[in-house]
């Protein structure tokens, strides 16, 4: 490993280990600006993974797959809502069960694609950017899914603080009541956040079965919906934060194999905890000022919504 | 009705149900062998290996067995609740294939005496719970081998699971093989500190080959640091089942697991009442270690390759025979001695030429 020769592999490692954490947890911070908590991102990701995955083998079309894994994502979510927000279920119990089936009906249908093959997911070249020297071949050099992430994420804050829609959707997370009262639609709101959640969570799943490691093996997530879950509150419900927390995550998750293979004398298992102490670390600090935490945390996250009178 | 009288009527209709499960073999009932994987069968390596051979039984057995298996059991309680149930309902014979089953086969076995058990990786054995494994560190010799030839840069990839003396006598018999052809080969180890996460072990591959390692082997479970070595160009080893599939141009062999033989003989001798509890470690010799056809490389190195692992089969090579110096030039295994068996078994230590470290 000979100077800074190694710096461009190791971005573009990290770059796609990050892509899955930010895609997931992105539309999980809408959800929960809402007021919906749905744990159940670790078993949209897996229908989400096996759903693109058989698609995209059947059609031959990785655009049909991504579209195909989306809406899983969705269908899945929509089976959670429609417990949560029409039926009244407790929404960590739900979450809870989401992923269980979740993981359960992934393995179920992909029992026949153990074994095979798709092609990865192509890099897209940008016109003009991916000339330039070293930004180019590192950012603007990468498959559709990791474009759609940084869209995402900076999408998700415009829409939140920027528009009037976002404005309605941050008041029903924040009080659901008095949300109700000034006439905001608050079940068809959070419906909505929740069905997008499920939608990015089946994209982190196909970015999995695509492009990650193009191919369908049981439980491939490996706890990577729970990681995303994390990441949502440790960025404090801010996009920003959430894009730092991503990254920082899957920086530290690559960086720990890259010193391993130095060979230094570092146990391989306290190198394997540092993410995780690294991200709790982080947080700790940025914790600093709680009122700030107070004012971006959704009063009414995983509270039921009972319209009074 | 009352909740407490409804509790009370549905724990009388579950008894009613688990004792109904408790059957007294007939004599025209077909003998029943039970399987219990740690993973799916679907995870295409340890545990679908099993199945095969499980299927190869049944196949061979035919009407006079029955044969059932339980995938995905994760080590710990679940463990025993589920070999007991294997047991309660009528097995003849039950298969543990995973290290972590140890102690509930050990100890569910002291409750059904009449039930065989076999442990598969394990130590521990009993009147009625007998041991088996395969020598796999002789495949990975037989790696050694290949990738002393195939490899230019001379560095080998290799990714760990967990640093436990199964992995690190495969790793010490890598690179003893590897040594023989190229006594300057070295190997550099990652950790990923569990047994399956292709997305971890496609980033540990990356890793390593971004380091200068030009030949991947693995001891997880999953095909994806194979097709990392398929997109970056360079070559590989598969792990328990060929994985050809997935990394066409990068396979060099496989160490493909084979459980047929040795499942169809022990499910006939409990069977016909012959079996006897023994430790079983077979490997190539034994038919129990297959390797995948030679690929992906020139014919001498091929040859090269089938001459190891036909001498391990002989007996002409003995893989553990000293002088081996572990990683701080430390003499281990002083020149002309041969390894016993349970020290391989016991195995703590790296061997010279391993870059990376063993949590003390």
């Amino acid at each position: 490993m000979s100077g800074v020769g190694w710096i461009v592999p190791v971005i573009l490692s990290v770059i796609s280990a990050s892509t899955p954490l930010l895609l997931a947890a992105t539309g999980e911070l809408v959800a929960e600006k809402s007021g919906v908590l749905n744990l159940g991102i670790e078993g949209m990701m897996l229908v989400g993974a096996i759903v693109g995955f058989a698609v995209t083998l059947s059609t031959g079309s990785a655009i049909l797959g991504i579209a195909a894994a989306g809406a899983a994502g969705a269908g899945l979510a929509l089976v959670f809502s429609v417990l949560i927000l029409l039926l009244l279920a407790n929404q960590v119990a739900a979450g809870l069960a989401l992923t269980i089936f979740g993981t359960g009906l992934s393995a179920l249908i992909g029992k026949g694609f153990v074994g095979a093959a798709v092609p990865q997911l192509p890099k897209l070249d940008l016109p003009l950017l991916s000339d330039l020297p070293f930004l180019g071949p590192v950012l603007f050099h990468q498959d559709g899914l990791v474009y759609a992430s940084f869209l995402l994420v900076a999408g998700v804050a415009w829409f939140l603080h920027h528009t009037h829609a976002g404005l309605a959707l941050r008041a029903v997370g924040d009080s659901h009541d008095a949300a109700h009262a000034i006439g905001y639609p608050v079940v068809a709101i959070r419906f909505a956040a929740a069905l997008f959640g499920g939608f990015t969570s089946g994209l982190a799943g196909a970015y999995m079965s695509l492009a990650y490691t193009p191919m369908w093996a049981e439980n491939m997530t490996a706890g990577r919906g729970w990681i995303a879950l994390a990441l949502v509150v440790f960025s404090t419900w801010r996009p920003a934060r959430l894009l730092l927390g991503a990254y920082l995550f899957g920086g530290i998750s690559i960086l720990q194999l890259y010193v391993q293979g130095l060979g230094l004398p570092i146990p391989s298992q306290f190198l394997s905890m540092l993410p995780y102490l690294a991200t709790v670390l982080v947080l700790v600090l940025i914790s600093q000022d709680r009122m700030r935490i107070r004012l971006n945390a959704p009063a009414c996250l995983g509270r039921p919504f009972l319209a009074a009178g | 009705m009352r909740r407490r009288t409804f509790t009370k009527l549905l724990g009388a209709a579950a008894a009613t149900a688990a004792l109904g499960r408790l059957r007294l073999a007939r004599a025209d009932e077909p003998f029943k062998a039970g399987f219990i994987y740690v993973g799916p069968v679907a995870d295409f390596g340890w545990s679908h290996q099993h199945d095969l051979g499980r299927q190869a039984a049944q196949r061979a057995l035919g009407d006079k067995v029955k044969t059932t298996y339980v995938e995905s059991v994760k080590e710990g309680p679940d463990a025993e609740r589920v070999i007991r149930e294997l047991a309660v309902a009528g097995n003849g014979i039950i298969f543990t294939t995973s290290f972590g089953f140890m102690n509930p086969t050990i100890k569910v076995a002291r409750q059904f005496p009449k039930t065989k058990f076999e442990h598969c990786t394990g130590y521990k054995r009993a009147e009625n719970v007998a041991t088996y494994n395969i020598r796999f560190y002789e495949g990975r010799y037989v790696q050694g081998v290949i990738a002393g030839r195939m490899s230019k840069s001379g560095i080998v990839g290799y990714i760990g699971s967990v640093p436990i003396p199964e992995v690190i006598m495969g790793m010490n018999s890598f690179i003893r093989g590897m040594r023989t052809v190229n006594p300057n080969g070295k190997i550099k180890i990652v950790w990923i500190n569990g047994w399956y996460d292709p997305g971890k072990e496609s980033d540990a591959a990356k890793a390593l080959i971004d380091q200068g390692a030009d030949i991947i082997a693995q001891h997880t479970d999953s095909a994806a640091p194979l097709q990392v070595a398929e997109q970056r160009g360079v070559h590989g080893f598969g792990q328990a089942s060929d994985m050809i599939k997935f990394a066409p141009k990068a396979q060099l062999t496989s160490s493909v697991d084979h459980w047929d033989e040795y499942y169809t003989q022990r499910i006939q001798a409990a069977m016909e009442g012959s079996w006897k509890t023994e430790d079983v470690w077979g490997g190539f010799k034994a038919g129990m270690l297959h390797m995948a056809p030679w690929t992906n490389m020139p014919d001498d190195v091929a040859q090269a390759a089938q001459s190891a692992e036909d001498g391990i089969k002989d007996g002409s090579i003995v893989i553990f025979k000293g002088p081996i110096n572990d990683q701080s030039g430390k003499v281990k295994v002083p020149a002309g001695t041969e390894l016993p068996d349970a020290d391989i078994l016991g195995m703590n230590w790296l061997a010279e030429g391993i870059e990376g470290t063993l949590p003390q």
